[in-house]
């Protein structure tokens, strides 16, 4: 593919004298770089890196940053190929731009899967470029030169640095073929490289969304209604009285308190009364009810169908049956939703805050206020986590409606007990899981039916060991519900993974096979001769399932009782043993061994992290959480009630990745879906009791 | 410093809209999580239910005072074993362990797991929240040798 808009920026309103290589971080079609037109208009900009004389390079990274790192991991490559020393690069956010960009989100574990190509393309295309500065200076072949930490090294001894070079390097040609490193001379990537925001984080910088201020800037509160109802009417006399408050409005069922500051706002919001219509609004009862009938419904929709599931099953030896469910639960980071919106009288809006997903705001604010999307600023910020929670953008459709109607600019917060009792919920899900065993315990039918409420389809029908069992139905049936649920850190998976790897734990025990083996033994066959499409590679799976038992000395630590689960997603592949131990009498998680494979680890300290704390994450929420309903009210709402993991909690984890090459693949959530498993089959090896619902200890 | 507010006004909003500090944060308003651990007189206290009026001629110290340069042994040790991930909870974590760090300057792995076990870090940085008080306090016995070693030079 050629690229027909490539250009080169040699002096800017920022960089003058700079070496300015603009390109495109997320174009759609191909692995091709594009060197795209950099407008540097003010505080908007495409990616770039951009080079000085003084040999300072700065990095413009547009992903949003909730915590996995991508800040860091993105430039990490194009400073290896770039072959510069770390500590001369600085990173900055950029904003949205979606003239530029594509893909500026954050989710799907996606981002360097999409991006790893382009940024080794970016770094070697200017790293070429000052090689050939260089040797038309020292009047000498290219080939002949060599690089190394931001300098050109030449034959003869000569040495020359990026920065001196960038007058001449950037009147060449961007050149269209480039070489990359070999990942054995790899100096960054690979190695554990810190996160960028690091000082900013730990000396209080004001960095988050709920940081934001700015001029004229009104805080507000939202009181939403319970799920399915309709706002009566509202009384907010006592509270247009009390100091700082500037305004209480009504739009979509919602009471918005405006004031001047967030404890004003708070005290007034306690003197508000809502009335509400009364109806048959969900509870606890109405969710099972809903799984009870999904589970007997002959229009269940067919996922997936491989042989004749029924027949097998008629002439098994034996049959495994089993259910699961798990529960609503609240994604909670720490940093509670919030959004700045500005609606102008001039007609344009702008938007600033933590969102996964910022042309998607940008998209559904100009759709809300009828006004072009070009009129829509937004400004990212980091956030304090998401898990999901952020891929929904009800905070910041709120705050422009808000800011539309008082004609303010303003800030919404959502208290802790606004965020966990708000909605956009991990969805609940039952799980009913049939297996019918030969006489020598070998799987010849499997089936499941999973049973979402507002879930889509809760089944993966294309999941492993589907593809090695000769006889295969998934169903799924959707209940629909007036409880928001959205995407949760690994959607559908992080719950179907614990109720299909505590499966089949039953289905090895029952076969009288080892669970290490008997996956060991599916992966053959689907390797050999797959039974319908397989979406994995029975190879990558089988190596991260053979380190994992040999790193955790599967069932050979005496005392130590063992739950093994290994899962395929986000194009990664994660093998885990969990250790139990009897401690004062209870079994308790004392250990987890992870291997995972997720191709060339770009960043080793980010991808522990990310490793440990899914695992964590994992842990905690399969352990202790769950939203109750009440006629259309969820709770518990605060941490009080709805209990997080703690530092006390934990086990220890060792995280191995497996050192293939391979182009990098998805790692904020694939060592999630496991986990829930492997702890449920340790636990269930320590007290011979199976867990067939989250939480496991209610 | 004197505030014309609200003398309920909790510490954490009174530090973060009235006094432009908002490196501590709001995390749930009922002293569950952490994040707005402050010190009030050199005390780790959760500033989100502590009224303004119970904190006068208090001395208060925010993550921005804990340290000039962002050298505190504390701060520097998060940095070089890279603990954050989103970073929300940190400002929290480290009030919390430089004070605990003060009581117990050469803490057991029992004694930091109890003393930091108050503090919700949703992302799960706790192993590296662990390591890095144990660094820090290596850091800061180092810095005091040193400054021994100098005097008595």
């Amino acid at each position: 593919m050629k690229s027909t808009r490539r250009s080169f920026i040699q002096k800017t309103a920022l960089f003058s004298g700079a070496f300015c290589l603009g390109f495109d971080w997320f174009q759609a079609n191909g692995k091709e770089v594009s060197m795209v037109q950099t407008t540097m208009e003010s505080g908007r900009f495409n990616a770039f890196l951009a080079i000085d004389p003084s040999g300072k390079i700065i990095l413009y990274s547009p992903n949003p940053e909730i915590g996995q790192g991508i800040k860091t991991a993105f430039p990490v490559v194009v400073a290896e190929e770039l072959d510069v020393d770390w500590k001369d690069v600085e990173v900055r956010q950029a904003n949205l731009d979606t003239q530029n960009f594509e893909r500026q989100l954050t989710g799907g574990s996606g981002a360097l899967k999409h991006s790893w190509e382009r940024l080794r393309k970016a770094g070697a295309t200017a790293r070429k470029m000052f090689i050939q500065a260089a040797s038309q200076t020292w009047n000498v072949d290219a080939s002949t030169c060599k690089t190394s930490k931001g300098f050109v090294l030449g034959p003869k001894g000569q040495k020359a640095s990026y920065g001196s070079l960038v007058a001449i390097a950037s009147k060449l040609p961007v050149p269209t073929e480039v070489t990359y490193k070999n990942r054995k001379d790899y100096q960054i990537i690979g190695k554990r490289t810190k996160g960028v925001d690091n000082k900013n984080v730990v000396t209080g910088k004001p960095v988050f969304g709920l940081d934001i201020e700015k001029p004229g800037m009104v805080i507000a509160q939202i009181i939403r209604p319970p799920f399915g109802a309709t706002l009566k009417s509202f009384d907010a006399a006592d509270a247009l009285k009390m100091p700082g408050i500037v305004d209480v409005v009504s739009f979509k069922n919602k009471v918005a308190i405006v004031g001047k500051s967030t404890w004003e706002v708070m005290k007034a919001r306690a003197t508000v009364s809502c009335k509400y219509d009364s109806g048959d609004f969900d509870s606890d009862s109405t969710h099972q009810k809903w799984f009870d009938e999904g589970m007997k419904t002959d229009k269940a929709t067919v996922q997936r169908k491989d042989g004749d599931f029924a027949a097998a099953l008629a002439r098994s030896a034996k049959v495994v049956e089993a259910t699961y469910e798990c529960p609503f639960i609240s994604h909670s980071p720490m940093e509670p939703m919030n959004f700045f919106a500005d609606v102008r009288a001039d007609g344009t809006v702008l938007l600033a805050g933590p969102t996964q997903v910022p042309q998607s705001a940008q998209k559904a604010v100009a759709s809300l206020l009828k006004i072009d999307e070009k009129k829509v600023e937004v400004e990212l910020s980091k956030m304090g986590g998401g898990f999901g929670r952020r891929l929904n953008n009800d905070f910041a459709l709120d705050a422009a409606e808000l800011s539309s109607i008082i004609k303010k600019p303003v800030k919404v917060m959502w208290t802790r007990e606004d965020d966990m009792g708000g909605g956009i919920y991990r969805p609940a899900a039952r799980y009913h899981f049939k297996a019918g065993l030969d006489a020598s315990g070998n799987m010849i039918a499997f089936y499941l039916r999973g049973v979402g409420i507002n879930a889509g389809n809760a089944t993966r029908q294309d999941n492993f060991p589907v593809g090695a069992i000769e006889n295969v139905l998934v169903e799924s049936v959707n209940q629909v519900s007036a409880v928001t649920t959205g995407p949760w850190r690994a959607p559908i998976t992080n719950f179907l993974g614990y109720a299909e790897q505590a499966f089949l734990d039953e289905v090895a025990e029952a076969g009288g096979k080892d669970p290490v083996q008997m996956r060991l033994d599916w992966l053959a066959r689907a390797k050999s001769n797959p039974v319908g499409k397989i979406t994995y590679e029975p190879d990558r799976f089988i190596e991260v399932i053979k380190q994992a038992a040999e790193k955790s000395n599967w069932k050979k630590k005496p005392g130590v009782h063992q739950g093994f689960s290994v899962y395929f997603s986000h194009l990664s592949y994660v093998a885990q043993v969990a250790d139990a131990q009897i401690v004062d009498g209870k079994a308790k998680i004392t250990h987890v061994t992870a291997v995972t494979d997720c191709g060339e680890v770009v960043n080793l300290s980010g991808a522990e992290n990310q490793i440990k704390g899914a695992i964590i994450d994992g842990m905690g929420h399969a352990l202790y959480a769950k939203l109750r309903f009440n006629d259309g009210v969820a709770s518990p709402t605060n941490f009080n009630g709805y209990r997080l993991i703690k530092g006390n909690e934990i086990p220890t984890i060792n995280a191995y990745f497996v050192d293939n090459g391979i182009e990098p693949t998805g790692l904020g959530e694939p060592a999630l879906p496991p986990t829930g498993g492997s702890i449920a089959n340790a636990l269930y090896a320590a007290t011979k009791k199976r867990l067939y619902k989250q939480p496991f200890e209610v | 410093m004197s505030l014309d507010i609200d003398p309920n006004t909790p510490l954490l909003w009174a530090l973060r809209d009235h006094m432009s500090l908002k490196g501590t944060k709001y995390g749930c308003g009922i002293a569950q999580c952490g994040a707005c651990t402050v010190w009030v007189n050199g005390e780790a206290t959760r500033s989100c239910v502590l009224p303004i009026s119970a904190v006068a001629n208090a001395d208060i110290t925010t993550i921005e005072g804990l340290s000039d340069h962002g050298d505190h042994p504390v701060q520097v040790a998060w940095d070089e074993l890279d603990v954050p991930q989103c970073g929300y909870c940190q400002a929290g974590q480290i009030m919390t362990a430089a004070s605990f760090l003060k009581k117990k300057p050469n803490p057991s792995k029992t004694e930091i797991v109890d003393g930091m076990s108050g503090n919700i870090c949703r992302c799960g940085t706790y192993h590296r929240i662990q390591e890095a008080v144990k660094l820090a306090s290596e850091i800061a016995s180092k810095k005091k040798t040193k400054s021994t070693v100098k005097k008595s030079a």
